[in-house]
C-alpha cells in the first residue's frame, strides 16, 4: 500500500511520499486527513534517518502479520520493505532496481518486490523521501501468508548480517483458527520474538504499554471499518481499491497503535461521512467521481508502476471499486477482528493468523462472494500479478467459482507488482473496456437472457 | 516417468531395475491397486513430493503414495487452472485428479512447500470434496517445546482424521514398528549413497533416482529391500571409472526433472554423486530414534535431522553451509543448480547457495527446466561445457 492519502480537494492522483519528479500531478489542496498522513509519514522517515543518533532500534518487517504495537511498546521503528518496493514502483525506480538484482543472479521468475528491495539496497538504500534508510537492528520475519517472506529475509540476512527472529504463523487451511495454532504463535512470541526484542533494545516488555497501544489500534480499526462500509452507499464516497490503498497506509504500517493513527482515521471517517451527506463520490485521477456506472469488487494487488494509469482505466469508464481484498492483507477488520487490549499476546496471534493471504482459497472465495453481495457489485475484477503466488495461484478457480455462486461476471487481467515489463497497457485497457461494455449491455438487459445460465467471462475460461 | 531402464538383460541389476520401473508406472500409483486388494479397506493417501511423515501413515496402516505430477503427459484441463507464470506440477497434478488417474487414492496431503502447493490444497478441497485433503503445516520454529509441540499436535490431528476415515488408531507400538522400517530404508539409502560416492560408474544417477523413486507407493520395509537388492546387484558390475566430473545436483525438487534430463547430464560427462531429487522419501539425515516416546522421536527427527531444503527456514548458521557439506562429503568437483521454472523456493534460494559456492571456490552452473521439458540439447551442451571447464580448471590447478 502507499503511505499518502488522496483527498477530494486534490486535483489529480496524489503521488506517494517523496515522489519528487513523478509524472503525476501534485494536488493543489488536500483534505485534512491527507495532510495529516503526509505529515505522519514525513516525521516517520525523519525519525528513521536519525534513528542511530537517537539511539532508536530499527526493525525491518512485513505488512501482513506485522507486530506494530509490540514494536511500539519497545519504541522500535519499523521499516517495511514491501512498502519501499511499491514506493519505488510508483516513483518509476523499480525497473532499474530489479535489473540490478537480476544482474546479481536473481531469477526473472521470482517476486519483483524482493528484487526491487535488493536492488534498492545495493544502490544506496535511499528511501521514498530521499533519505538513506538505516540498517536494521532486527529482521522481524512475520511469516504470514507468504512463503517468499521467509526467503526474502534469508536474503536480507546475508546482506545485513543482523539478527533475524522468525514468527511462523500457521496457515488457515481449513478456514479456522484452532487453539493449537493460536498457542503456537503465542509460544513463539514468548520464547523467541519478545526475548529477542528485549535483548536488542535492552528493555523489558511493558505489557501495560502494549495494551495501551492495542486499545488505540482498536479505535482506529473501528473508524476504518466504517470507512470501508461506506462504500455500500450509492454513490460510494470512497474507492475501495485504488483509493483504499491510501487509506490503509497508516494502519498497515508504522502507525497502528499510535494517537496519530486514531486521529487520522477519525478525521478520514468524518470526511467520508461528509461526502455521504453531500451525495458525493471520491476523488479519482479523473476528478470527483459522482457518476458511478459500475460497482466492482477487486481481487489482487495493484500494479504499482502504472498505478494511476490503471486507476484511470476505471475512472474514465465510470467504474468504481466498492471493495477489495488487497486492502485486507494487513487485517480483516471488517470481518469483526479487533485488537484486544485485555489479551495482548493472544490478540497479536489472532491478528497474524487472520490476515487475508493466510486464509485458505475456499475462505477467500467466501469473502469475495460476501463482498459482491453486500456491496451490490455489478462485477468483479481479478488483477493477477506475476510476482505473487500467494495471491495468484488459484485465482482462475476463484473467477469460476464466484461466477457460479453469484451469477456476477468476472474479468481477469494480468500484470505485476513493480516490474514495469509486465504491464501491457493496451491489453489490459482493451479487456477492461470490453468487460465494462458487457456489463453495460447486461444492465440494459440485452445480454440478460443470454447470460442467465452461463455468465460472460473475460479472461481464461476452461 | 516414461523412460524405460536401459540396462542390458545380462546386467546384474536388470531385474530389480525393471521392477523399480514398474513401481513408478501410472504416475506413481501402480502399486496401489495390488496393495488395496491385499489390505481390504486400507487407505492410500497421496502426498506432494517434499517431506511428508510417511512413517506416521504407515503406523496407522495407511499406504503413503508420493505424487510427482504428470511428467510429460499432455495437459489439457489442468492448464485452465493456472496462469502461465505458475510452475508446472500443480497443473499436472490437477490434470491427474480430473482425469481419474488418482481415483485409487483416498486423500491427499499437501505439505508446506510453497504458496502454490499451499493454495493447491484449497483447490483440491473444492475440486474433490468427497476425498480427504490436508495441508500439513510444517513448523519453522525448531524448538521442541514450541515448533515441536505444534508439529506433534498436527501429526495427531492428521492421524485422528484418518482414523475417522478407517485407518488404525495411532499407537506407540504401530509407530515404533514404522520407525524401525523407516530406519531400514535409511540404512539402504545410505548404502546407495556410499556406492554412488565410491563407485559412481556402477551406479548411474538415473538408476539411483529410479530406485529411490520406486519407493513412492510401497512401504518403507519393502523399499529398503528393493534398494538393498539394487545395491548388491550394482556392486557386482564390472567396469572402469569414467573420466567424468563429480557433481552435486541441487534443485529443492518438488517438480521433478524429466528422466531424460538426468541422463543428458550423465551423457555430458557429469557423474551426479549426490542430489536432492527425492525430498519426499530421502529427507532425513540419519536414523529416527527408536527409544523413548516414538511420536517425540518422529518430531525430533524432523526438527533436528531434516535436510536443509529451500522450504525450510535456515535461521542458524550460514545459508549454504549444508550444501558445502554435501559437496565435501560427495567429494564433488562442482554443483549443478537445476530449478523448475517459476519455482519460488528453489529460485530464491539459488543466489544464496551460489554465493556460498563462490566463497568456497566451488564451480557451479545453473539452468531451469519444467517437468515436461522435451529438448535437452541445450542443457546437455551447457553441462558438457561445465564438465570440460571443471576438468581444465583442475588440470590447471
Amino acid at each position: 500500500m502507499s503511505l499518502v492519502t488522496i483527498g477530494n480537494k486534490g486535483l489529480k492522483g496524489a503521488p506517494p511520499a517523496g515522489a519528487e519528479g513523478s509524472a503525476v500531478t501534485v494536488p493543489v489542496t488536500k483534505d485534512a486527513s491527507q495532510q495529516r498522513q503526509k505529515r505522519m509519514i514525513a516525521e516517520h522517515f525523519d525519525r528513521l534517518s536519525t534513528a542511530k543518533e537517537d539511539g532508536k532500534k530499527v526493525a525491518y518487517t512485513f505488512v501482513p502479520g506485522n507486530l506494530t504495537e509490540l514494536m511500539g511498546a519497545f519504541e522500535m521503528l519499523p521499516v517495511l520493505p514491501e512498502i519501499n518496493a511499491l514506493q519505488s514502483g510508483m516513483r518509476g525506480k523499480s525497473g532499474a532496481y530489479i535489473s540490478e538484482a537480476e544482474r546479481g543472479g536473481h531469477s526473472e521468475d521470482v517476486c519483483s518486490y524482493v528484487k526491487c528491495d535488493i536492488g534498492m539496497l545495493r544502490t544506496g538504500n535511499v528511501g521514498p523521501t530521499g533519505k538513506v534508510l538505516p540498517k536494521p537492528d532486527l529482521l522481524l520475519l512475520s511469516y504470514t501468508g507468504c512463503f517468499t517472506f521467509m526467503k526474502w529475509f534469508e536474503l536480507l540476512k546475508e546482506e545485513y548480517n543482523c539478527p533475524v527472529v522468525m514468527l511462523h504463523v500457521p496457515y488457515q487451511a481449513d478456514g479456522i483458527i484452532t487453539p493449537e495454532m493460536r498457542q503456537y504463535v503465542v509460544d513463539q512470541l514468548k520464547s523467541d520474538v519478545i526475548p529477542q526484542m528485549e535483548q536488542i533494545t535492552g528493555k523489558k516488555l511493558n505489557l501495560d504499554k502494549l495494551s495501551e497501544q492495542l486499545a488505540r489500534s482498536r479505535r482506529a480499526e473501528d473508524a476504518l471499518v466504517k470507512v470501508w462500509e461506506s462504500a455500500k452507499n450509492k454513490p460510494s464516497p470512497i474507492d475501495g481499491y485504488f483509493g483504499g490503498v491510501y487509506y490503509i497506509g497508516p494502519i498497515f504500517s508504522a502507525f497502528r497503535g499510535s494517537e496519530d493513527a486514531v486521529a487520522y482515521y477519525e478525521e478520514l471517517l468524518a470526511e467520508v461521512n461528509e461526502r455521504i451527506k453531500d451525495g458525493e463520490g471520491p476523488m479519482t485521477p479523473a476528478g470527483v467521481m459522482n457518476n458511478q456506472k459500475y460497482r466492482l469488487v477487486v481481487e489482487g494487488p495493484p500494479s504499482w508502476t502504472h498505478f494511476n494509469e490503471f486507476w484511470n482505466m476505471f475512472s474514465n469508464e465510470g467504474a468504481i471499486a466498492v471493495a477489495s481484498t488487497y486492502t485486507r492483507v494487513g487485517g480483516l477488520y471488517d470481518q469483526g477482528f479487533r485488537h484486544d487490549p485485555q489479551d495482548p499476546l493472544g490478540t497479536l496471534a489472532d491478528y497474524c493468523l487472520g490476515c487475508y493471504t493466510n486464509r485458505s482459497l475456499p475462505s477467500r472465495i467466501d469473502l469475495l462472494e460476501k463482498y459482491i453481495k453486500q456491496y451490490s457489485a455489478d462485477g468483479f475484477l481479478i488483477n493477477s500479478v506475476k510476482s505473487c503466488n500467494s495471491f495468484s495461484a488459484g485465482q482462475l478457480m476463484i473467477l469460476r467459482e464466484l461466477e457460479k455462486r453469484t451469477g456476477v461476471p468476472g474479468a481477469f487481467v494480468e500484470s505485476d507488482l513493480v516490474d514495469p515489463r509486465y504491464f501491457g497497457k493496451a491489453n489490459i485497457e482493451n479487456r477492461l473496456q470490453s468487460y465494462l461494455q458487457m456489463l453495460e449491455a447486461r444492465k440494459s438487459g440485452a445480454l440478460a437472457a443470454a447470460t442467465a445460465e452461463k455468465p460472460f467471462v473475460i479472461g481464461s475460461n476452461p | 516417468m516414461t523412460a524405460e531402464p536401459t540396462a542390458p538383460q545380462n546386467d546384474p541389476a536388470a531385474a530389480v531395475l525393471k521392477r523399480a520401473h514398474a513401481l513408478t508406472a501410472d504416475y506413481g500409483t501402480a502399486p496401489v491397486k495390488a496393495w488395496k486388494e491385499k489390505n481390504q479397506g486400507g487407505l492410500a493417501i497421496g502426498h506432494m513430493p517434499i517431506y511428508t511423515p510417511r512413517v506416521l501413515l504407515e503406523a496407522i496402516g495407511v499406504l503413503p503414495v508420493a505424487i510427482y505430477g504428470a511428467g510429460d503427459k499432455d495437459i489439457i484441463r489442468g492448464d485452465s487452472y493456472f496462469q502461465s507464470y505458475i510452475c508446472h506440477i500443480p497443473r499436472s497434478t490437477i490434470e491427474l485428479g480430473l482425469t481419474g488417474m488418482l481415483d485409487s487414492l483416498d486423500g491427499m496431503i499437501f505439505p508446506a512447500i510453497c504458496d502454490v502447493i499451499r493454495n493447491l490444497s484449497g483447490m483440491w478441497q473444492m475440486l474433490f470434496p468427497k476425498k480427504w485433503a490436508a495441508y500439513l503445516d510444517l513448523p519453522q520454529n525448531f524448538r521442541p517445546e514450541v515448533g515441536g509441540r505444534f508439529y506433534k499436535l498436527e501429526l495427531k490431528r492428521m492421524a485422528r482424521e484418518l482414523h475417522e476415515r478407517g485407518a488404525k488408531a495411532l499407537s506407540d507400538e504401530g509407530l515404533r514398528a514404522a520407525i524401525k522400517d523407516e530406519n531400514l530404508r535409511r540404512v539402504a539409502l545410505d548404502k546407495l549413497a556410499a556406492l554412488r560416492s565410491d563407485a559412481s560408474w556402477r551406479v548411474p544417477a538415473s538408476e539411483a533416482y529410479l530406485v529411490t523413486r520406486a519407493g513412492g507407493a510401497i512401504r518403507a520395509r519393502e523399499h529398503a529391500a528393493l534398494v538393498e537388492e539394487y545395491v548388491a546387484a550394482a556392486n557386482k558390475r564390472s567396469g572402469q571409472p569414467k573420466d567424468n566430473v563429480r557433481v552435486v545436483l541441487v534443485g529443492s525438487f518438488c517438480e521433478q526433472p524429466p528422466f531424460g534430463l538426468i541422463k543428458s547430464l550423465e551423457r555430458a560427462g557429469c557423474d551426479i554423486i549426490s542430489d536432492d531429487l527425492q525430498l519426499g522419501i530421502d529427507y532425513m539425515e540419519g536414523a529416527i530414534d527408536e527409544k523413548g516416546d516414538p511420536l517425540d522421536a518422529l518430531v525430533d527427527a524432523f526438527l533436528h535431522k531434516g535436510k536443509a531444503t529451500a522450504s525450510r527456514y535456515i535461521g542458524e548458521g550460514r545459508k549454504g553451509a549444508a550444501l558445502l557439506d554435501q559437496v565435501k562429503r560427495a567429494k564433488a568437483d562442482g554443483v549443478i543448480f537445476a530449478a523448475a521454472s517459476f519455482c519460488d523456493p528453489a529460485l530464491l534460494d539459488q543466489p544464496m547457495l551460489e554465493t556460498a559456492c563462490e566463497g568456497a571456490g566451488i564451480p557451479f552452473t545453473s539452468f531451469k527446466y519444467a517437468e515436461n521439458t522435451g529438448q535437452f540439447q541445450v542443457i546437455r551442451e551447457q553441462a558438457g561445457a561445465f564438465s570440460d571447464a571443471v576438468r581444465l580448471w583442475e588440470s590447471a590447478a
